[in-house]
């Protein structure tokens, strides 16, 4: 019984504290990367974020062929069909260099450099 | 042409490996080619479907409708793999002890049966819209590489349905009775890996982000991105930067399973008493 109560908070007081720390990150702020894909080349090819921030990316694809937008480091994908736009969120990185191409023409690349 | 073969196949490889499996879990089914057809076909035609209007589906809530797509099948899929999993247990035994006509088999056997394909009918439309998307991309262009491209692409295809058909006569050598235990595992798990997707999918679309810390880095030991990687990530869920929810959600579909086939797998003792 009292081993459950103490579980019971221990648990309460986890949540509440990721809780927290969730809000913080959020109050941050994201911040925004915006890419170009154009002729099969990304524009910008190497933006730069501060690191330990989530962040978002807009890619618009002005090309009339869809396109993936992955990142194994980043850990995201999106499919962005032709001459349309997506957002992708990416969580706090840590600072580095992150590399992200076009799942549908692996010769499109560039890198986010996370400082 | 060598894109197009690359492409396809890495799509095709993760469906293979879900097919492979549900041909070998309802191998002693009637009529299951026909479900299992079903589900292909109403795969295919979704992701067909899904690839033509990509970008109105990436619009919708406010620009994050692929993750919440994503999410939402993943999860259906989830439920119909437990489904099936508590069914069985329920059924199976019975059906493997009790002598039963052959309609009645068929009847109970078709029921499992949605949800397999159900199952295959997601696993299809997932990996198959981004097929058709890069297809139709490189069909546009017209670059007079049609005809490469539909070599690669059908090379790729055949490489799935090989990679399909091992999986299955791999599953087939494991001896009867232990291959049901086999593939109660094996369903279990591909169930929980496909939850824990569900919860990135969420989290990518900033509906989830609590305890979304990542609890582990092993992609230098073991990169998801590698042939060792997407198999164990297809048939397990594996993920070499796992989070806190993701971990929790997977043992807790594992827990949940037991739980409910357990539950339900329990003498029918009131049955019993009424047919005395």
């Amino acid at each position: 019984m009292f081993v459950d109560v103490v579980r019971k908070l221990t648990v309460v007081a986890g949540s509440a504290g990721m809780l927290l720390m969730a809000a913080q990150a959020h109050a941050a702020g994201p911040n925004e990367i915006c890419l170009t894909y154009a002729n099969g080349q990304f524009e910008p090819k190497e933006p730069t974020v501060p690191a330990d921030a989530p962040m978002t990316i807009r890619v618009k694809n002005m090309d009339a062929k869809a396109m993936e937008f992955e990142s194994e480091t980043l850990k995201v994908e999106k499919v962005v069909a032709a001459n349309s736009e997506a957002v992708l969120n990416v969580r706090a990185m840590k600072s580095g260099r992150y590399e992200f191409y076009n799942d549908f023409n692996e010769k499109a690349r560039g890198f986010i450099n996370v400082q | 042409m060598l894109a197009a073969l690359i492409i396809v196949f890495r799509e095709v490889f993760e469906a293979g490996l879900i097919v492979g499996i549900v041909l070998a879990v309802t191998s002693a089914v009637p009529h299951r080619l026909r479900w299992i057809g079903a589900g292909l076909f109403a795969g295919l035609a979704g992701a067909c479907v899904v690839a033509a209007f990509a970008g109105s589906l990436t619009q919708l809530f406010e620009g994050m409708g692929q993750e919440l797509f994503n999410a939402a099948i993943l999860m259906t899929a989830v439920i119909m793999l437990t489904w099936h999993n508590v069914w069985m247990a329920r059924h199976g035994r019975e059906m493997a002890s009790e002598l039963r006509t052959m309609g009645q088999a068929v009847a109970e056997g078709a029921r499992p049966l949605v949800a397999l394909a159900t199952v295959i009918a997601i696993a299809v439309l997932r990996e198959g819209s981004e097929v058709a998307l890069f297809l139709y991309g490189v069909a546009a262009a017209g670059d007079g590489g049609g005809r490469a491209l539909l070599g690669g692409g059908v090379m790729g295809l055949l490489l799935g349905v090989t990679v399909c058909l091992a999986t299955y006569f791999g599953l087939m050598r494991i001896p009867p009775r232990a291959l049901f235990r086999t593939t109660t595992v094996l369903i279990t798990l591909l169930s929980a890996g496909m939850a824990a997707q569900a919860v990135f999918f969420l989290a990518r679309a900033n509906w989830l982000t609590t305890f979304d810390q990542v609890l582990w880095d092993s992609s230098a030991v073991l990169p998801e991105r590698g042939v060792a990687g997407r198999t164990l990530k297809a048939l397990v869920g594996y993920t070499d930067q796992p989070t806190a929810m993701q971990l929790m959600v997977y043992v807790g579909v594992i827990v949940a399973t037991i739980a409910l086939m357990r539950l339900t797998a329990m003498p029918p003792a009131p049955r019993i008493a009424a047919a005395k």
